[in-house]
């Protein structure tokens, strides 16, 4: 059974089909690359799965379980993280604040962690990623004040601190140099290895078919192709779709 | 809490406690003001400051504890207990605000909260046969402990002193909890914030609810030292001061509210002598210490704080910086 499904899955926007009808899954511990060109509906599709969006038609369900029109709070507790396309951080808290942000809901009552102050485990837990992350020197410093490589990491590290099942990454690589390129593609094998499951939406095609172990691809909100990086790459279809006909 | 920090609490309380006994009438009455309003603005800090939400409500939510006081307490219901029913229907109607938070933001947020307290006020003054309306309430009774009584302005200063300090040391433990980070994701980036498990409904209602509640109290105390309230102490007016206490003392920062209500509730009164032109030079001073100090005048506070350090880095840095550090040393 897969752990995150979509099954036909409709976004419309007025007129405006952004997605349409698209269906897929990521089975436990894989890599999936969501891969098309811009404004083929990925992220729609990302916010969709992640309650940010409401759908308009289809389901979306995690281990089973409908959980169509979930609010991401609830998705948070369920087990999906995710980063956004365009950073999205807490910029005037410490970067070691928004690690422990990221990480504070997942246990616990509301009434619980009002009452305790002890946030032992969590200041441990962020201190370990941060050291892993390789941004421990600058846990202290303001996130707004990070440099656009290190905000891209520290969003990955937000993902990790709530311990999820699932993560979705959106453009993880976008916009930063090859150096930070090569840290995140390190840190997402190394814990796929580890038995996380990954979607990514990604532009750069190396990092895609050496990442990912299955790949689908959307085109203007439509699901055009799925399988394994070779196939992808040969695919007409995704050629017309990139490169147009 | 740093050493530095806990010196200034004592050295404050220090001089808390002390001041009755060097002023004469009328500043022991704008000291206890002060210390009032400063509940009211350290709630709507919490609100506003923290978490975001503008709320011009403060002045309506402090008419429930006025008025609760102010009719309770003469059929014989301890004080103490009318101010928790004052404070408590400030609780639950900063819950019932808090609802509208969910669906709009900033100025539409800002005109739904004006409509209420304008609503309140309206309610209050027109209710004749409970509030007395346009003509008040007075002989407001302080709070008596058996023989014990707080009836002269020195004691009933040493009373709301008492009631300060557990709204202060309230609100620390709220904002330097888990709640308290919380309500700053919410207010720099709402959306990031529910992705990482933030449920925004209940911390936005939890929010408006205890700036509320500490406006119940702030009002609960405000009756008795005025003796006599009407519903012109609770219009949007007043409201609005309290936003001014807070914008200019510090958004979001927990030493703001101190600033703000000791400067917007004194600044007027050492501007008498002014006569006429106080009201022109009080609100010239204001509009300059926002044009010079757009983060409020806290920053005056960071630079005084600084120097005295020896030109070290004095602001406040996140408790989790602290705490990690605590919790290195435990490994």
């Amino acid at each position: 059974m897969p752990l995150l499904e979509i099954r036909s899955l409709s976004k419309h926007f007025f007129r405006l089909r952004a997605v349409n009808e698209v269906s897929f899954g990521v089975e436990p511990g894989e890599l999936l690359g969501l891969i098309g060109p811009n404004g083929s509906g990925k992220t729609t599709v990302f916010n969709c799965m992640t309650g940010i969006l409401p759908v308009t038609g289809g389901r979306v369900y995690f281990k089973g379980e409908d959980i169509t029109d979930s609010n991401p709070d609830g998705l948070y507790h369920r087990g999906i993280a995710r980063t956004f396309q365009l950073i999205q951080l807490f910029p005037q808290m410490t970067v070691l604040d928004n690690m422990l942000m990221a990480g504070q809901e997942r246990k616990g009552t509301m009434l619980g962690r009002l009452l305790s102050l002890d946030e032992t485990e969590e200041t441990e837990r962020a201190l370990k990623l941060l050291e892993y992350l390789d941004l421990s020197e600058v846990k202290d410093g303001l996130a707004a004040n990070l440099s656009y490589g290190e905000q891209k990491i520290l969003d990955f590290g937000m993902a990790l601190m709530s311990d999820p099942e699932v993560i979705l990454l959106d453009e993880p690589m976008a916009g930063v140099n090859p150096t930070v390129i090569k840290r995140l593609i390190g840190y997402i094998r190394d814990l796929n290895k580890q038995g996380n499951t990954f979607v990514v939406i990604e532009h750069n095609m190396q990092v895609v078919m050496s990442l990912c172990q299955r790949i689908v691809v959307l085109s203007q909100g439509e699901k055009i192709a799925e399988g394994t990086p070779d196939e992808i790459q040969n695919n007409p279809l995704v050629m017309e779709a990139y490169f147009g006909s | 809490m740093t050493r530095r920090r806990i010196l200034a609490l004592l050295v404050g309380i220090a001089v808390l406690l002390l001041l009755p006994f060097g002023l004469e009438q009328y500043k022991l009455y704008l000291a206890s003001l002060t210390l009032v309003y400063l509940m009211l603005a350290i709630g709507l800090n919490l609100t506003l400051g923290y978490a975001g939400q503008i709320s011009l409500a403060t002045a309506a939510m402090m008419s429930f504890g006025a008025y609760a006081v102010a009719l309770l307490v003469p059929v014989r219901v301890p004080f103490e207990v009318a101010l928790l029913v004052g404070a408590l229907f400030a609780f639950l109607w900063g819950l019932a605000l808090g609802f509208p938070a969910l669906k709009v933001k900033h100025h539409y947020l800002a005109m739904v909260t004006l409509g209420f307290n304008l609503i309140i006020y309206l309610v209050i003054r027109n209710w004749e046969s409970l509030t007395g309306g346009s003509f008040g309430i007075n002989a407001i009774r302080r709070p008596a402990w058996g023989p014990l009584h707080f009836t002269s302005d020195r004691a009933y200063y040493f009373y709301i002193l008492g009631w300060t300090v557990l709204v202060v040391a309230s609100a620390y433990w709220i904002l330097h909890s888990r709640w308290g980070r919380a309500f700053r994701a919410i207010r720099e980036n709402e959306m990031r914030a529910e992705v990482v498990g933030v449920n925004l409904r209940n911390y936005k209602l939890m929010c408006f609810a205890i700036g509320s509640l500490y406006a119940g109290i702030g009002g609960a105390l405000f009756a008795p030292l005025l003796t006599y309230i009407d519903p012109s102490a609770f219009t949007l007016d007043r409201s609005f001061q309290f936003l001014i206490m807070v914008v200019l003392g510090g958004l979001g920062r927990f030493e703001g509210p101190f600033i703000g209500a000791a400067v917007v509730t004194l600044l007027p009164e050492a501007l008498r002598a002014s006569e006429g032109l106080y009201l022109i030079i009080y609100s010239l001073s204001v509009i300059l210490m926002m044009a010079f100090m757009p983060k409020g005048l806290v920053t005056f506070w960071d630079w005084m704080v600084e120097r005295v350090s020896g030109g070290r880095p004095g602001k406040a840095k996140a408790i989790s910086v602290e705490k990690s550090a605590a919790a290195s040393k435990s490994k």
